[in-house]
């Protein structure tokens, strides 16, 4: 062999270890930049557990909160007006976003579907504070006051884009032979829908609910001017309604130690709450029809 | 098509569904109409351009309201936010998508997902008792310190370390919008076809060269796009910003003074406002929140349209 080639292959022996400590180098940066975005959540999560967990106890759940500088007490104002709030924004957002989501998915040359796509899209990206506002102007002006009802617009608001999203995507998963099958027979359209395509994506329909809800739950700034807060359970929807992200922020910029500690384990109901409807939105979607 | 509509109760249905849907857009469109219409008091008092430009946010003596220093705010925090979180992201993305083992994958995917659930007022709330101060005892106080005795000009920029500023919000909301730009950066990656990679390969690239050379290129605008869907979270994240930025006034004009946002201050002083005008000021802030929410957003559509069509056409 040629002495040249000798060299030729040192010189490319050398510059396959540079790659391959280019290589080294990129993945362990790529491992870094992975723990790195993480760091924080797993700090937030663990601080979390750690603080929250001592003030969790039965009263938390069965008591209404002790006024400031008292000791004890518990937030089941805060937990029932979560639902409260909450439960009827899904109320008010259902109709309206499935009624979208529908009409999207099963009328495709609907002429209006490239408008209402547009300014769903336009709602879904907008910050959750606006909405707020909205149901401020809306419901709170003309009403006269702070209101659970205005807050349950507010979140309605919020999810109306979600669910008309969520909605569209499962249903054109749909196979349209179904929808072949029942026009074959001679039902109507508006049958087909209800009674094969509507059923058939039952469950995918019921996650897209859960995760609205979940979305929903976690909100405090859409309802610090329109549900405002209460400091004992309130169940007319036309008054003030506390709800669990909202007594967060009032304890967290309070000075008493107390509601610091039950700032914590509030964060720590609120997150269970939001996992747990987020895992039974998995485990609907899993489920086959 | 025509004749699917013609029986009687489709006919009904569909216009039925048609009322529905059209309250989802009157509510965008009322939400348009209805900021402006709220805000345009202060809006007319000021004019749109002095509004937006006025440095001036002075609800009690002068009555004068000027929102650039929540504009400023709102564009600092939430641009040094996505730049912080950008890396990380794309690293986790790259990460879960191409490198880790299957189980590995799931983790950083549910990690990822848990993220995006955590609502904004835990991380306010980790915000005000862990990192804020830890940022004013570890890192304020000591440059404070030093610069007392070495640099005494740089003082008054430094201000007064509470812990509670841009520092720390930026930091919280880099750490919240990873999920936003990682998710869609790991579905572009997971979307260029495996005969890209398999062609790099055969012709003796390492991984990080498949990646940079074969996937990345074709990845790009979806990458992209997250960073803007990012970008847009961050533009109306209020409750962990109010939390810990300290709320000033004033011109945010170090990296750890006290600033606001323009959501942070419609949630700080929302219930505060007594006077019309104020309370008009406040709408008019949400009205440019409106339309600096919408221009983010499209921007973000758009790139993630033409990034489809492009993938597509590789296929």
């Amino acid at each position: 062999m040629l002495p040249t080639g000798n060299l030729r292959s040192l010189e490319k022996n050398l510059a396959l270890r540079a790659r391959y400590r280019k290589e080294r180098f990129m993945m362990a940066l790529v491992g870094l930049g992975t723990g790195l975005a993480f760091l924080i959540l797993l700090l937030v999560l663990a601080y979390a557990l750690s603080q929250g967990a001592g003030a969790l106890n039965l009263d938390f759940f069965l008591k209404d909160m002790r006024p400031p500088g008292e000791t004890g007490g518990g937030l089941r104002q805060a937990i029932v007006g979560t639902l409260i709030v909450d439960g009827l924004g899904l109320l008010i957002a259902l109709p309206l976003g499935l009624a979208a989501g529908i009409l999207l998915a099963e009328y495709p040359d609907h002429p209006v579907n490239p408008y209402l796509r547009l300014l769903s899209d336009t709602l879904n990206g907008m910050p959750a504070i606006l909405f707020g506002l909205l149901a401020f102007i809306l419901i709170v002006k003309p009403m006269g006051g702070f209101s659970g009802l205005s807050g349950a617009f507010a979140l309605g608001f919020l999810m109306i884009p979600i669910l008309a999203r969520s909605t569209e995507g499962v249903l054109s998963l749909v196979p349209k032979e179904i929808r072949e099958a029942g026009l074959a027979l001679g039902l109507p359209r508006w049958r087909v829908i209800l009674s094969l395509v509507l059923p058939t994506a039952r469950a995918g329909l019921i996650t897209g609910v859960l995760l609205a809800f979940a979305r929903a739950a976690g909100e405090a700034a859409p309802l610090l001017f329109t549900a405002f807060g209460s400091p004992l359970l309130e169940l007319n929807p036309l008054k003030p309604m506390d709800t669990l992200p909202l007594r967060l922020f009032a304890f967290a910029i309070s000075p008493y130690e107390d509601w610091h500690r039950q700032a914590w384990a509030a964060g720590l109901v609120l997150f269970g709450l939001i996992t747990l409807t987020s895992l039974l939105a998995r485990w609907a979607s899993r489920r086959r029809f | 098509m025509k004749r699917l509509y013609t029986h009687f109760g489709d006919r009904i249905f569909a216009w039925a569904l048609l009322l529905l849907a059209l309250g989802v857009a009157a509510l965008a469109l009322l939400m348009a109409y209805e900021l402006y219409q709220g805000g345009s008091l202060a809006l007319k008092r000021f004019g749109l351009l002095g509004f937006a430009l006025g440095r001036e946010w002075d609800p009690v003596i002068q009555k004068s309201f000027g929102a650039w220093p929540y504009i400023l705010g709102t564009v600092i925090v939430s641009l040094s936010a996505l730049l912080l979180s950008f890396f990380p992201a794309l690293a986790a993305a790259i990460f879960a998508a191409e490198y880790a083992p299957r189980w590995l994958a799931q983790v950083i995917n549910f990690l990822l997902d848990l993220m995006a659930a955590v609502p904004s007022v835990v991380y306010g709330l980790w915000g005000i008792f862990v990192l804020a101060p830890w940022i004013r005892d570890q890192v304020q106080l000591p440059l404070y310190m030093w610069a007392a005795e070495h640099a005494p000009w740089l003082v008054p920029i430094l201000g007064v370390p509470t812990g509670y500023g841009l520092m720390t919000a930026v930091l919280i909301l880099a750490s919240m919008i990873v999920p936003y730009t990682a998710a869609l950066a790991r579905d572009a990656i997971a979307l260029v076809p495996k005969e890209h990679r398999e062609a790099a390969y055969a012709l003796g690239a390492t991984r990080w060269e498949v990646m940079r050379m074969a996937i990345l290129p074709l990845a790009r605008g979806g990458i992209i796009a997250g960073a803007f869907l990012a970008l847009a979270r961050a533009v109306g994240e209020t409750m962990a910003v109010t939390m810990v930025i300290g709320n000033s006034h004033k011109l945010p004009y170090t990296l750890f003074g006290g600033a606001a946002t323009m959501p942070s201050v419609i949630a700080n002083e929302f219930t505060e406002a007594v006077e019309d005008l104020h309370l008009s000021a406040l709408i008019a802030v949400g009205f440019l929140l409106f339309w600096v929410s919408m221009a983010v957003n499209f921007a973000a559509a758009y790139i993630l349209r033409r990034q489809e069509r492009l993938v597509k056409g590789v296929l």
